[in-house]
């Protein structure tokens, strides 16, 4: 038995290798941080520059990506859109999931009544439909891109604290988070080193998927007026108000249509491939 | 004499991580007469399922039956497609699977289920079907054979279960069966009497069978032939008397060594503990799972437990499933609150749970767990498992912890070269060293050892009992051995205490542990352990009661003997009727019950006759 451990050929120390998906996915979501980042300065034209008056134009020279149904620049609009999209949608959600992730975490360790009212609370939340209650925080407090961001958290939240919590659940009934509990270790430590390792694949994955959703949620406020205020506008917004020209074939609905997608999609391609890490051995 | 099986050359092979075709089984030959029964035995990751499994022409997934010939009741039937399988399978051949539990329907009656295969294949009407089901619901010896088919799989025990998948396996008169260890999951008391119904009913029925299994003493009971089995490849073939007293093969001498009970030198303990507090002593525990609601009582599963671990013992608790000891040491780990009672380490109380005790109460008291494969983070390296208790008890850090690590996997004969692997990059055996170094790295006074080696092949457990005797000497730790198998604790323990549904229902010491008189529970469990010879069965048969004496019914009482229902020596108007003594025996030890000891060494005295036979 031993051998097989002695054998200097048999230590390896596999590289992790991100597979084709993997690298396209990162490779889009690196380019749409970028454009997050500096969308806006390298943008050819203001955020609401009235350029021309030809409205729905198709792709040119002068506009890449055509114009909207006020003639504005669609590549403009999607460049000045990319914050307010990527950067709600990412910062709503990473809140969502580290609130959902640090409550489902604390109510799984410790169990009993803390258990029992985390729990009630958020079933409490997860009976209001998301949209209704976003609508209502937002008709409570006014619109702004901070509120756009607790809203998406509060929103989404419960969800991910209910596969948290599962997960949670499961990995703390493990021998080695008992086999913690029996050497002394705090709280702390059992759920951030024992417990905590073994649950972010899963939760990654839900990250991924909540990711679209909240992307989604804004595109519904901004349509009903309620989400990012004119003459911003995130992508989904985009999509919305350029609908009209679905039927002349304009390129200004289906281009931010498209970027969503890619977005959604790499995010998506990333997260299968950050988290389902390659040295694992026999536990596949 | 007709061959029913023949294999030849038979060559699997599995696809690994890389995509590589690697062989699992090389070549395997052998032919089973009719009337025979053949039994495969090996390691896990042997291939004596795998072969097993080719006999019905199955390999499973990611595997691939690369070659040969396998032949039988006239089917080729590598060469077979997939109806044609079909047509044989559970007609021609079946096959019971290790785990009846996961192998039926919960949600259909069992005779629904026995007589499928009948049903599917034709053979029979519905009636005759069943008419036959309850013919080998009889021979098998299950209780009320006419009404047990109406029942539901959850409705019946462990055992019972197993014995009605052999009935539903036989149901057809399949030319083979094939029993793929059948008895593994069950316990002693429960194993002896499925064997004895499968043997009746192979041997009423001159069945030929397959027994796949890991336990030479098993099969020694079962099979006329044995074919042993080593990474893939037949070691040895040969008549079962042969494999057993003339082994030609090193690899089937190094299996029966390993099951032999092997005395150990252990040194007796020094009589220190008169003056001193012993290391841990348990008073009148008492736990119980679910709370008093509406006048029903608690689940009691500790009911007045009193144990004395003195410094450097190693003490046995033995029992089957649900006898409280696993809840004990948990109780004692702190793991779960007693309802009652103190535990005392070094005569200072502990506290019940783990919130109330100091680091160093911790540090002293270890757990290792039964099963490796979960009790190591799975994303921790083996330098942090080991590293992790060294700092947390001892502040040990950077190079001086690296060093001490290296030190710990020494101990546990494991080299250097594992720190920065996970745990499933390592063997089972190897798995279980690190649970038991991790223990180790805390320098504890007592460690809780629940079911370490039962996980694990014979000759890898072997060796980590021998280790942990080494261990012992080396660095005077005490142990408190938690194991079903009485033959495993015999030969490592000081004392062994058997428990029974959470009673303690015997305590005895080392030079006694196989002279009568028994508790009559631990009588059974000895005589229940499979012995390494032809015919124990047998013998065996006639030596525990099959009957049990008569009670007149009685309401039932609390504190009233918890092995009443089973005990083949209880005593209508006593043991029904007043709670047992516990009466202190010559032997040092002590058991709950109230039959006199001379009377249990009177009527128990045969085993001890047997019992030398084989030392």
């Amino acid at each position: 038995m031993n051998s097989a451990a002695m054998n200097p050929t048999a230590r390896r120390k596999p590289r992790p290798r991100l597979s084709i998906s993997g690298a396209i996915g990162m490779a889009i979501v690196a380019f749409w941080l970028l454009m997050a980042l500096i969308g806006p300065s390298i943008a050819p034209h203001g955020v609401g520059g009235q350029i021309g008056d030809d409205v729905f134009a198709p792709m040119s020279a002068q506009y890449w990506l055509g114009t909207d149904y006020l003639g504005r620049d669609m590549l403009s609009r999607i460049l000045h859109g990319a914050p307010y999209t990527i950067g709600v949608a990412f910062a709503g959600v990473t809140l969502a999931c580290t609130f959902g992730l640090v409550l489902a975490l604390c109510a799984a360790a410790n169990g009993g009544w803390l258990d029992h009212l985390i729990s009630r609370v958020m079933d409490t939340l997860i009976a209001i439909p998301n949209k209704l209650l976003a609508l209502i925080i937002v008709a409570a407090f006014g619109s702004s891109v901070p509120l756009l961001i607790v809203t998406a958290a509060v929103c989404y939240m419960p969800g991910t604290f209910r596969i948290s919590r599962a997960l949670a659940v499961n990995v703390q009934a493990m021998d080695y988070v008992q086999s913690a509990r029996a050497r002394g270790e705090g709280m702390f430590y059992i759920m951030l080193y024992e417990m905590l390792p073994n649950m972010y694949r899963p939760v990654l994955a839900d990250f991924g998927l909540r990711f679209v959703f909240t992307v989604l949620l804004l595109s519904g406020m901004s349509f009903l007026g309620l989400g990012v205020q004119p003459p911003h506008a995130d992508w989904g917004s985009l999509v919305r108000e350029n609908i009209i020209g679905l039927s002349l074939g304009a390129p200004a609905v289906i281009v931010p249509a498209l970027a969503i997608a890619t977005l959604t999609i790499g995010v998506n391609l990333a997260i299968d491939a950050l988290s389902g890490g390659k040295r694992r051995g026999s536990e596949g | 004499m007709s061959e029913i099986v023949k294999v030849s050359g038979l060559r699997v092979t599995a696809r690994n991580e890389m995509g590589e075709e690697v062989p699992i089984v090389h070549s395997a030959d052998f032919s089973i007469k009719k009337g025979e029964v053949l039994a495969l035995i090996g390691e896990s990751g042997s291939g004596k399922t795998t072969i097993a499994l080719a006999l019905m022409g199955y390999a499973r997934a990611g595997c691939r039956l690369a070659g040969g010939t396998v032949n039988v009741a006239g089917h080729e039937v590598l060469s077979m497609n997939d109806s044609q399988l079909a047509a044989i399978r559970g007609k021609k051949v079946a096959y019971i699977a290790q785990s009846a539990a996961a192998s039926f329907n919960p949600s259909k009656r069992l005779m629904d289920q026995v007589v499928e295969s009948a049903m599917i294949h034709k053979v029979m009407s519905r009636i005759e079907a069943e008419a036959k089901a309850v013919d080998l619901f009889r021979s098998l010896a299950l209780p009320d054979p006419d009404n047990i088919g109406q029942r539901y799989p959850h409705q019946v025990s462990g055992g019972q279960l197993q014995r009605l998948m052999a009935a539903m396996a036989l149901i057809t008169d399949p030319d083979l069966v094939i029993l793929d260890e059948p008895t593994t999951a069950l316990d002693v008391t429960t194993q002896i009497e499925v064997l004895r119904a499968f043997k009746k009913v192979v041997q009423e029925r001159g069945s030929t069978a397959v027994y796949v299994s890991h336990d030479l003493a098993v099969v020694a009971q079962m099979a006329d032939r044995i074919v042993v089995l080593r990474d893939g490849e037949i070691r040895e073939s040969g008549e079962t008397h042969q494999i057993l007293n003339a082994p030609a093969h090193p690899y089937t001498k190094s299996l029966l060594a390993a099951i032999a009970p092997k005395q150990r030198s252990v040194p007796g303990l020094e009589v220190r503990a008169a003056q001193e507090h012993p290391l841990l002593e348990v008073r009148g525990l008492y736990a119980s799972y679910g709370v008093t609601k509406g006048g029903k009582p608690p689940k009691i599963v500790l009911d007045d437990i009193n144990l004395l671990i003195p410094r450097g013992a190693t003490v046995g608790v033995i029992g089957e499933s649900g006898s409280g000891k696993t809840t004990l040491a948990r109780t004692i780990a702190g793991m779960m609150a007693p309802s009652e009672g103190e535990i005392l380490l070094d005569g200072k109380r502990l506290a019940p749970t783990l919130e109330g005790r100091t680091r160093e109460q911790f540090r002293r008291i270890q757990f290792v767990f039964q099963n490796a494969d979960t009790a190591l983070n799975p994303h921790h390296s083996i330098a942090r498992i080991l590293g992790r208790p060294l700092e947390f008890y001892h502040g040990m850090k950077g190079a001086a912890r690296h060093k001490r690590v290296l030190q710990l996997l020494d101990l546990v004969k494991l080299p250097a070269t594992v720190t920065d692997r996970l745990p499933g990059e390592l063997s089972g055996g190897q798995k279980q060293r690190i649970n038991l170094a991790r223990a180790l790295a805390a320098q504890p006074d007592l460690i809780l050892c629940d079911e370490v080696t039962s996980a694990l092949d014979t000759v890898v457990g072997a060796a980590i009992l021998e280790l942990m005797a080494e261990l012992r000497k080396e660095l005077n730790v005490s142990y408190m051995f938690i194991s079903h198998d009485i033959n495993t604790v015999r030969n490592i323990c000081d004392e062994i205490v058997v428990m029974y549904a959470g009673h303690k229902v015997e305590a005895r010491k080392r030079d006694a542990m196989s002279l009568p008189p028994f508790h009559p529970y631990s009588h059974l469990l000895v005589s229940s352990v499979p012995s390494l010879r032809q015919g124990w069965l047998e013998e065996v048969g006639g030596r525990t009661p099959s009957s049990l004496p008569p009670l007149v019914a009685a309401e039932p009482l609390r504190g009233i003997c918890s092995f009443l229902g089973r005990c083949a020596l209880r005593v209508d108007g006593v043991c029904n009727r007043l709670p047992p003594p516990r009466q202190m025996l010559d032997n040092g030890g002590s058991i709950l019950c109230h039959r006199a000891e001379s009377e249990l060494r009177h009527i128990q005295s045969p085993l001890h006759l047997v019992e030398e036979n084989v030392a």
